[in-house]
């Protein structure tokens, strides 16, 4: 392994990146917009703080077909977690609580998994397998997801290469986490059930912006079927890191697309430095087979100490126990992530598995040597032989906790000898990651005895690819050619006009530039009016069609928009008639009449103001061109 | 060893054992199918009889599962086989000189099964050793014996099964256990527990049969906390009566033993679909605790002095009764042979009147007709309006608060001892089990109704 140390995250450059061999896949997931939840007939999409009841569940291993729990169960085995779930009545049945069995999938919802499977070219397959992918966190009240691959495969162009996708499927959404407290974990259901989409990619990310903006292409790829939730939660990535020599480390739930690079930056920067300190070990000659670590009761040396968590706990009867780690002396101030240590590590083990939630749960000779009493110290190392090259580890909680935890501590510890641990890691608001769950084995999928095969015809798939909308990134280009501005590319490509346009600039001839900015920027200065900025695709295109017909002038674009976002329906009266000579005349005489009444400070500007007050006359009937040169030319003639 | 072509194409049929065929796979096969515009690569799975003959099914690398229509491959390239052969995980379940001896009996139900992976096939889990691997609870309670009597679903359960599982009890009672545990489906569980509440009496330990409604292989599955309680009452409960044991609320945290001839399945799916109906429960009791909700029940004892009775009549019928009921529906039973009716009638327990003289040939023809009400809950009662008194002239005997199908095991085991009606109607009206009781308490009828305000902030307080 080389010698690089990572640099802060500003001054890391792609060759750093190449150097360790940092490399990203992607695990993204889009809510659907459907009427219905996937496996029953529940509304989705509904969200409610009221809570009807509560239902209270245990979540047991399976053993694995070896016989042997597999990583993740063996870790929630010893959590023993009580698992309460809040029920609002109106948007959960007792499919979502587990006691009934599901539905047949929502088709809805199904159609437009198969579209966002043929925008990106993949194979969509013929007969549909619904899969149960164990969870035993709790997350979901069976304690597992439906799930199920709907198409392998397929790609999409990045820069000057294409990122290969693996794999796409549909699946049932799981609850909000609440509460996750000691024994206790509450989980809201609302959004349990709710349909989303899985997209899978090779690890084909070779830096932080990169990951964030394959991001954002597969995000645009879903929200271009205009068949997708947007706002907060309804798109959520799985991120997956690795370095040169490391493991795929899964980054759950990052809800924002920038956070990404230092998410992924930390991740990578662990992971090298947990070679590192693998390395460490191996210089003192500690591996797995050497490692030495034993742990004692130490209550009774701490019965009167100052430091106050400790003290505290005590008081209610609690115990203190010490590991002690064989020459691990210093390690645990090892830096992992940005300002965060190998400490860290250990301390995110005793919360998650022993369920010891309060910080600090663990205090450690190597960086808080002061938190004791030097006498404390020395009666502890004394009793537990510590030698100077070792690192005592205290943890403090109810004997069984406790316990569990100074088990874990050692667990931890050793596979520091080995190098980085196969975990799914949580993402955090400052950019690092924390410890989350042992990796779920590949034997937590196994086929749901409770639906059939569901066949999808390919008279079905036809008809989803006959509606298909254009691929954004060949929409763009397109655009790019026609000059249209810039920051209404990326909005139009993927909105639900982009067909409309289309058919606009190359049917009807109108102008793209005009086009696109109509579609897209007037929205959003009538938003700022505190209009509705939905407009239902047909209504567009019948503004858009009047405009083709002559109906309406350019101008008389934005009126008509605005009448439609006001009365959110489209009706032949909100089209402006264009004004001819009679009416401008009269606009003019009125305005002229009105002026007079006027006292104008400057005698230069009028012409400037009766301009204004005729185009308010006749909005969107008339184009200011027009009429500033039909004044110009008067005022010539006057002149 | 060769296995044989219908295992090497397993469950495959027309279009999709042709294409497999002509492609030299079969299943366990690691494979790449190449489509006209697609490829796959994965172990090829056996393939559901009751699935469709055109797909062959793909176990892709990721661990799911896709269909891939046969019509469409153009070739099959096998990189090797790798046959899955599933096992059940099995511990040596510990002997605990001071735990008393309990034994399980197997029924074939879903109690204590895992899925095959690979296949979805339900494996069931029995042995004392496969048991102890998937619920090692059980052995801080007892020194747990099991023993398949046979594999059955619970709605293929009969005659024969019934017999075998009382003398089966019997035997075990008289070698000195401390408590039986019956696996059974849950469809039929209520049956079941009356009729062994007929066939075992005297009982001086508890019988209890228990089930799941979520089946083991997944992680929310009811059956080790059902396990874990079933066993704790036959191991420890002073209850020595036939009893079911399944979950209380749909959470995980207590379950109810109820009375074998006071019981039904309630919901085709809930947790807690077992009610005891016109009374209250013996009990309730969590991992800790047995507690009785009254002290009407027998005792266990220290003697080994069971009567098995193992009757049956299979020549009865149950007739659940409707407006528009033509006497045929009748007629046809007796003409049959049948020698027993059970009647499940509206409200106080009626039929309509054209039903009379197919009764009245029923009476003629010296079948037993007893009546019960659809209503589940209250009793029989004949005497409050003409049409009833009608009915018992016609020999229709009122079966006071006997639930349908405890009064319909009931009439196949008495008929099954006797054919003089007399002595029938004796047996029938006699108490052995709690199955008729001479009042109903007021709780003993409580049906929550959803939406009413203090029902509501009662669901709120407690756990469902």
């Amino acid at each position: 392994m080389s010698n690089f140390k990572f640099k802060p995250f500003e001054e890391m450059t792609n060759d750093d990146y190449a150097e360790v061999g940092f490399k990203s896949g992607l695990e993204v997931h889009q809510q659907l917009l459907t009427k219905r939840k996937l496996f029953c007939r529940c509304p989705a999409g509904r969200y409610s703080k009221e809570v009807h009841a509560e239902i209270l569940r245990h979540m047991r291993p399976t053993l694995s077909e070896l016989g042997e729990y597999d990583g993740t169960a063996l870790m929630e085995f010893k959590t023993k977690k009580d698992v309460v779930y809040q029920i609002n009545r109106d948007t959960v049945c007792t499919y979502e609580m587990d006691d009934t069995p599901p539905f047949a999938m929502d088709e809805e919802a199904l159609d437009i998994a198969i579209e966002v499977g043929m925008l990106m070219d993949a194979n969509v397959v013929d007969e549909l397998h619904i899969a149960r992918k164990q969870y035993l966190d709790g997350s979901i009240p069976t304690g597992f997801q439906r799930t199920a691959i709907v198409s392998v495969g397929g790609r999409f162009p990045y820069k000057d290469r294409f990122i290969d996708v693996i794999q796409m499927s549909i699946e049932e959404d799981s609850c909000r986490e609440k509460e996750d407290r000691g024994h206790l974990r509450v989980y809201n259901t609302d959004r349990l059930g709710m349909p989303l989409i899985e997209t899978v990619t090779e690890p084909q990310m070779y830096t932080p912006i990169e990951v964030a903006e394959v991001t954002q292409i597969i995000r645009k790829i879903n929200r271009s079927t205009g068949h997708v939730r947007t706002g907060l939660g309804a798109g959520r990535e799985d991120v997956n890191v690795s370095v040169r020599g490391g493991t795929r480390i899964e980054i759950k739930g990052v809800h924002k697309i920038k956070l990404i690079p230092l998410l992924t930056y930390n991740e990578a920067k662990r992971q090298w430095n947990l070679l590192r300190l693998r390395d460490e070990l191996l210089s003192r000659r500690i591996t797995e087979e050497s490692f030495v670590s034993k742990s004692f009761d130490i209550t009774r040396f701490l019965k009167k100490t100052a430091y106050m968590p400790i003290s505290l706990a005590l008081a209610e009867g609690k115990v203190a126990k010490c590991v002690l780690l064989k020459g691990f002396k210093g390690l645990l101030s090892w830096e992992t992530q940005t300002d965060t240590f190998f400490s860290k590590e250990i301390s995110d083990r005793v919360r998650v598995i022993a369920c010891l939630d309060n910080s600090p749960n663990i205090i450690n000779s190597d960086s808080n040597e002061n938190a004791l009493s030097t006498l404390e110290g020395q009666k502890i190392r004394k009793f537990i032989s510590a030698e100077d090259n070792d690192t005592l580890v205290i943890v403090w909680g109810n004997e069984t906790d406790t316990d569990t935890a100074a088990k874990e501590i050692a667990i931890r510890a050793r596979e520091a000898t080995i190098g980085i641990p196969s975990e799914t890691r949580q993402a955090l608001l400052d950019g690092t990651n924390g410890f989350e769950r042992i990796l779920p084995g590949p034997e937590r999928m196994y086929p749901d005895t409770d639906l059939p095969p569901a066949i999808l015809t390919d008279e079905r798939k036809a008809d989803l690819r006959s509606k298909l909308p254009k691929r954004f990134w060949l929409a763009e280009a397109w655009y790019q050619e026609l000059g249209i501005p810039q920051d209404v590319i990326g909005v139009l490509s993927i909105s639900k006009y982009a067909d409309l346009f289309e058919t606009a600039v190359k049917e009807w001839k109108i102008d793209p530039v005009f086009a696109s900015v109509a579609i897209v920027q007037y929205r959003k200065r009538l938003k700022k009016k505190g209009l509705c900025t939905c407009v239902a695709a047909e209504n567009m295109q019948s503004i858009f069609e009047a405009l083709r017909d002559g109906k309406i002038i350019k101008e008389g674009v934005y009126t008509a928009l605005k009448a439609v976002m006001t009365e959110k329906t489209f009706t032949e009266d909100m089209l402006p008639v264009p004004a001819n000579d009679k009416d401008i005349d009269e606009a003019v005489k009125e305005a002229k009449a009105e002026l007079k009444a006027i006292t104008m400070f400057d005698p230069a500007n009028e012409g400037s103001l009766l301009t204004d007050m005729v185009m308010d006359k006749l909005r969107g009937r008339v184009s200011g061109e027009k009429i500033a040169k039909m004044f110009n030319a008067n005022s010539k003639k006057e002149a | 060893m060769a296995e044989s072509e219908k295992e090497l194409y397993k469950g495959y049929r027309g279009p999709g054992l042709e294409c497999l065929k002509k492609f030299e796979a079969y299943i366990w096969c690691d494979v790449e199918i190449s489509t006209h515009d697609s490829q796959f690569i994965g172990f090829v799975l056996p393939r559901s009889e009751k699935a469709d003959e055109f797909h062959i099914v793909l176990k892709l690398r990721t661990g799911y599962n896709i269909g891939v229509s046969a019509s469409k491959i153009t070739n099959i390239k096998v990189n090797g086989r790798k046959i899955a052969n599933y096992k059940i995980p099995e511990k040596m379940f510990p002997y605990s000189p001071n735990k008393p001896r309990v034994v399980l009996f197997g029924t074939g139900g879903t109690i204590a099964s895992r899925l095959d992976y690979r296949t979805g096939a339900v494996i069931p889990a029995f042995t004392p050793g496969e048991l102890y691997g998937s619920v090692p609870e059980l052995a801080d309670y007892c020194n747990l014996e099991t023993e398949k009597l046979y594999g059955v679903f619970s709605e293929n359960m009969g005659p024969e099964q019934y017999k075998t599982l009382a003398i089966a009890i019997g035997r075990e009672i008289e070698k000195g256990v401390k408590g039986i545990v019956i696996g059974h489906g849950t469809d039929t569980l209520h049956h079941t527990a009356a009729i062994l509440s007929y066939m075992v009496q005297n009982s001086p330990v508890p019988i209890v049969l228990v089930g799941s409604q979520r089946s083991s292989d997944r992680p929310s599955s009811d059956a080790a906390l059902n396990l874990i309680h079933s066993v704790k009452t036959a191991a420890e409960s002073d209850i020595a009566e036939t009893m079911v044991c399944m979950f209380g609320p749909t959470s995980d945290s207590y379950g109810l033993l109820h009375r074998g001839t006071r019981v039904r399945k309630m919901h085709s799916s809930y947790r807690s679909t077992f009610r005891t109906i016109g009374d209250i429960p013996i009990a309730m009791i969590n991992k800790d605790k047995i507690t009785p909700l009254s002290d009407n029940y027998k005792r266990r004892r220290n003697d080994k002095d069971v009567t098995i009775l193992p009757y049956f009549e299979e020549k009865v019928g149950m007739v659940y009764y409707y407006p528009n009921m033509h006497p045929d529906m009748i007629d046809s039973m007796v003409e049959n042979g049948y020698k027993g009716i059970i009647i499940a009638g509206t409200g106080l327990g009626h039929v309509n009147k054209p039903l009379y003289p197919a009764l009245q040939r029923a009476k003629d023809a010296g079948v037993a007709v007893y009546m019960t009400v659809q209503t589940l809950w209250g009793y029989v009662q004949m005497y409050v309006y003409d049409t009833g008194r009608d009915m018992m002239d016609l020999g229709v005997v009122p079966g006071a608060n006997l639930l349908p199908e405890a009064a319909y095991m009931k009439l196949c085991w008495a008929l099954g001892q006797t054919s003089d009606l007399e002595e029938v109607k004796k047996i029938m009206l006699t108490p052995i089990a709690g199955e008729i009781t001479e009042r109903e308490p007021s709780n003993g009828y409580l049906i929550m109704q959803g939406g009413i305000p203090e029902v509501e902030e009662f669901i709120s307080q407690y756990r469902k």
